[in-house]
């Protein structure tokens, strides 16, 4: 099937990515603690006006379309032949919403709970959310490095200035370890260029590569990208840095961050080196079943709530990378859908966590029980995410999961029976906290004084709640749109490239 | 034919403009300056900065024609690379004096025993770097190289009450003569073996292939021993800590800033314009000495304590970058990628200076009377003492880590795909992840700024001339960051021509 590239009349892309930048320095230039009340509508009102670029992309995608849609390019640096070069498929569609959503999210839950340096605080958000929608939008090899690493840097401000007590040692280890990852990166995009003269990203599609490369590059990719996801064995950094961040650094984290590693292997690893990919296809399809099994298990053990979420997503995400790197059109699509309903449910569970942690300074989960008797609304949420946590029918948790593992059945039996019993540590995890922390007799005088969620904490959970459910129940809007470019990738991979 | 005679008689002057306007001008000063009480040292401020817009004019005029002329018996070149470099220089200089005013005036730097010395000597060190910049011929090339370092040396060595800038200055003019006599020793080498100190006939001599190499190369390892010990490259880096620790600050970014470029320049005319027959053999050297800086510096750095000293280590790991691009021009017989490598490292060491000039800037500005800012401690919770300063502060180190969107992330892209072009994978691999170690110390400022509680609660007061251009020299770390098109542009048009001539 011929792939060709529609351009866009508005620039969407640009509007999505620059606008939250723009509405971010504004903040940042005006903002101070003694106008804290108008930096937070402003950022609310920056955050919203964001959003509204991103839902024509879904509004007008084609989904019949072959390749890239709202295409921009124009002329960048071009003593290198580099440009700005922005498009979305199927792949990158819904990720850009997401990102915008969540920022959203994120604004109201800072609400109340930064009181120091406000607009730092929002700024550095807002400029993070344009920056990750450029990692989703672009087509560009040195463009996508261009915002892949400018994220560290807001992220690193926002672990360090608003983090607990070990935030310094959280916000090196995050920096260090995914800097490592995309310097080899770096290395592997100037080869890539050296070899084809061009940085367009659908040039190096069609590039013929040896296996020698092919397998060196792949683990250059593979290296950036598995530590942001992040794989077993380079997990490491994610519950400490989970633990210390912020509430809303955390959510950001784990709802937007982790899935720029992820999506690298759909535009980058798969179809750039097809037959390295394949060839270590066991490899990574390893790992990932080890971050879905072991990690579980690490999760059933800790006693931190942030740590044990960290966790879980750390074997989510397995479920991800299996879901990519097993080829066939189910386990990829479940992959994305994965993707994107960990990033609703991930997010929800965090801001939960949030909560609590605002009210008893806490995150232990020995130091609650019987909190429903007290917060019964939150209860509420609190159980639906850890059901949609656990892959629960009627959730978007359980959309993906099933998706991967049907796929993973159709693969090799074996894996899919791996997978699946993943599910059951799953549930094992966020039921047993959620059991734990919310039901039981009132532990102590900490939780008799907690009081329930107020109106904006509805909110925002709320809205979570609605998109979890609504993507668990009606699922086809998410899948439609991606069902082409995964049938056109798919087909793309399975094509030798050796020269 | 008589005018053709007439013309080689007298020398054309118009490519010495520059230099001649900056002479004269910097000897009125002096005279000028002696007339002039302590209260008006403003004056001889403003002379300097309008001294260095003048001669800016003149070479922008050459740099526009973008021609190359010899002059002198071609003992001076004009050409576009030269007048690029001479620019940044007079930019770099500018926005020294800018930083430095309020600093070397609470120093008593340009009062008491002492005149507006300092901005004289800075100029004729500057004019000595034009030289340098500009000399095609070893003996002019020397000239201009002493001229400079003795003015620094001097500098170094102007608040000579202050047992560590006096202990600093001796060990600049040793290590600095020494310098001298290992790079004369090579030229002398040269000379024998040539039989000419002019650069194009060098060239001409080395590339016919009657010389034996071996002379030719034992004169080439003296100077690129001298070239590293002037760009501070281990193992020839053993001044720089101390130095620019131990310097007054104006003079540690007068003397870290603009002679890089000029140092930068002379690499570039002995080496490939003189000596590119021979490139097999000095890029060997440039690689261990690359390999070496990257490694040094960046260990080193992370142990030190004193922001100025760790700068100085930085400054041996950039120089690194800078020796990388140098070294990737030639792939066994292939020149096709010359001038884009060394463009590369020409684009590396302009944007190293102008982000040195900014950090080396934010110590003197955050410094008062009795009190340097050069320690890592000084900086504790600076966002809360002053957000602006330290946002200026983070972008500078972030660039100097490479992380876009700031300009160090072009320069370091320019060199790696330079270095990797060559095929030279391992070392492209080796170079970022000196580049990762590097991020840590740079990442540890950010942090002393943003995560750490202030401990010094003093009120921050800085001239508003520095105040605008530090914010000016932040903007344009970020906006040649994500539009590093031009001056990637410029650099590579103006290494082409020079290499063509």
């Amino acid at each position: 099937m011929q792939s060709t590239i529609l351009f866009s009349a508005t620039p969407y892309l640009s509007l999505s990515i620059w606008l939250p930048i723009m509405c971010g320095l504004i903040i940042l230039a005006i903002g101070s603690d003694a106008r804290a009340g108008l930096v937070r509508v402003l950022a609310l009102i920056g955050s919203i006006v964001s959003l509204l670029p991103t839902l024509p992309l879904v509004t007008q995608f084609d989904k019949a379309h072959h390749g890239i849609q709202f295409a921009e390019k124009s002329a960048w640096i071009e003593r290198f032949n580099i440009f700005y070069w922005l498009g979305v498929d199927g792949l990158s569609l819904w990720f850009i919403p997401l990102t915008a959503f969540i920022t959203v999210i994120v604004v109201i839950s800072a609400w109340e709970v930064i009181q120091e340096r406000v607009a730092q605080y929002m700024g550095a958000f807002l400029i993070l959310s344009g920056l990750m929608i450029g990692v989703f939008a672009s087509l560009d090899g040195l463009l996508f490095y261009f915002f892949f690493e400018a994220t560290l840097i807001p992220m690193y401000i926002i672990i360090g200035v608003w983090g607990g007590a070990n935030r310094v040692y959280a916000a090196f280890k995050f920096f260090l370890y995914t800097f490592f990852g995309s310097l080899l990166t770096l290395v592997a995009i100037i080869y890539l260029y050296n070899k084809s003269g061009s940085w367009n990203v659908l040039d190096w599609h069609q590039l013929k590569l040896s296996m020698r490369e092919q397998t060196l590059i792949f683990f250059a990719f593979l290296m950036a990208f598995a530590v942001k996801v992040p794989m077993f064995p380079v997990h490491t950094w994610l519950p400490d840095v989970h633990v210390e961040a912020p509430t809303g650094g955390s959510a950001v984290l784990a709802a937007i961050m982790l899935k720029l590693g992820a999506y690298g292997f759909l535009r980058f690893s798969l179809p750039i080196v097809p037959d390295a990919s394949r060839s270590l296809a066991w490899f990574v399809i390893g790992l990932s079943l080890i971050a879905v099994i072991y990690i579980g298990l690490v999760a059933l053990v800790q006693k931190d709530m942030k740590k044990l979420v960290a966790y879980s997503s750390i074997a989510h995400m397995g479920f991800v990378t299996l879901g990519f790197f097993m080829f066939n059109d189910m386990s990829v699509q479940g992959g994305i859908v994965q993707m994107v309903s960990h990033g609703f449910i991930s997010g929800a569970m965090f801001l939960c966590i949030g909560v609590l942690y605002d009210r008893a300074h806490s995150r232990q989960i020995a130091d609650y029980g019987g909190v429903v008797n007290k917060m019964p609304r939150f209860a509420a949420f609190f159980i639906l995410f850890s059901m949609a946590n656990c892959g629960l029918p009627a959730t978007s948790g359980f959309v993906g999961e099933f998706m991967v593992i049907i796929g993973a059945v159709k693969f090799n039996f074996v894996t899919g029976i791996a997978a699946a019993s993943a599910v059951v540590l799953g549930a094992a995890y966020s039921l047993w906290m959620a059991k734990r922390v919310m039901f039981g007799k009132v532990a102590n005088h900490h939780v008799a004084e907690l009081t329930d969620i107020n109106n904006r904490e509805f909110l925002m959970l709320g809205i979570l709640a609605i998109a979890v459910l609504a993507m668990g129940l009606y699922p086809a809007p998410f899948t439609d749109v991606m069902q082409t470019s995964v049938a056109d990738l798919l087909q793309h991979v399975a094509i030798s490239k050796l020269p | 034919m008589n005018t053709t005679a007439m013309t080689q008689q007298a020398a054309n002057m118009a490519p010495l403009y520059a230099e001649v306007f900056l002479l004269v001008a910097a000897s009125a000063i002096l005279l000028i300056d002696m007339f002039l009480a302590e209260s008006k040292r403003s004056i001889t401020y403003v002379l300097s900065l309008l001294t260095l817009a003048g001669c800016a004019c003149f070479s922008m005029a050459d740099y526009n024609s973008g021609a190359t002329v010899y002059t002198f018996s071609n003992m001076f070149v004009s050409d576009p690379m030269a007048n690029l470099l001479k620019l940044a220089s007079y930019g770099a200089v500018a926005v020294t004096l800018v930083y430095s005013r309020q600093y070397a005036h609470q120093r008593g730097m340009l009062g008491g025993t002492l005149g507006g010395e300092f901005y004289v000597l800075a100029l004729f060190a500057l004019l000595g770097q034009m030289v340098m910049i500009s000399g095609n011929n070893f003996l002019s090339i020397y000239l201009g190289l002493e001229l400079m370092s003795l003015s620094l040396y001097a500098l170094v060595a102007l608040r000579r009450d202050h047992s560590m800038s006096t202990e600093a200055a001796m060990k600049y003019f040793i290590l600095g003569a020494l310098a001298s006599g290992f790079l004369l020793y090579g030229i002398s080498m040269l000379y024998g073996a040539t039989g000419s100190l002019d650069l194009t006939e060098v060239a001409r001599r080395a590339a016919d292939g009657t010389i034996k190499p071996n002379i030719l190369v034992f004169g080439i390892v003296f100077v690129v021993a001298g070239l590293a010990f002037k760009l501070g490259a281990v193992p020839f880096h053993m001044w720089v800590p101390d130095v620019y620790q131990g310097s007054p600050t104006p003079v540690t970014l007068l003397l870290g800033a603009a002679p890089k470029l000029a140092t930068f320049a002379i690499c570039v005319r002995l080496l490939v314009e003189g000596l590119l027959p021979l490139a097999k053999d000095w890029q060997q050297m440039l690689m261990i000495l690359a390999v070496l800086s990257l490694a040094v510096g960046n260990l080193t750095a992370i142990a030190q304590t004193n922001l100025k000293r760790m700068l100085a280590y930085s400054t041996i790991a950039q120089m690194g970058f800078v020796l990388l691009g140098l070294m990737a021009g030639v792939v066994g017989l292939d020149k096709s990628n010359a001038a884009a490598a060394y463009s590369a490292a020409m684009y590396y060491s302009v944007v190293y200076v102008f982000t040195t000039l900014g950090t080396f800037g934010l110590i003197m500005v955050l410094s008062r009377q009795g009190f340097e800012a050069d320690e890592l401690a000084d900086f504790k919770g600076l966002s809360k003492r002053s957000p602006g300063f330290a946002l200026i502060m983070s972008l500078l180190m972030f660039s100097l880590a490479g992380v876009p969107p700031m300009v160090g992330f072009a320069a370091k892209f320019a060199v790696l795909q330079a270095v990797l072009n060559t095929g030279a994978t391992w070392l492209t691999v080796l170079a970022v992840m000196f580049s990762l170690i590097g991020a840590f110390y740079y990442l540890r400022v950010v942090k002393v700024m943003w995560f750490d509680e202030p401990t010094d609660t003093a009120p921050i007061s800085v001239f508003g001339d520095a105040r605008l251009v530090l914010g000016l020299n932040a903007v344009a770390v970020v906006a040649f960051g994500i539009m590093p098109g031009p001056l990637l542009n410029a650099c590579l048009v103006a290494m082409t021509k020079t290499l063509a001539s």
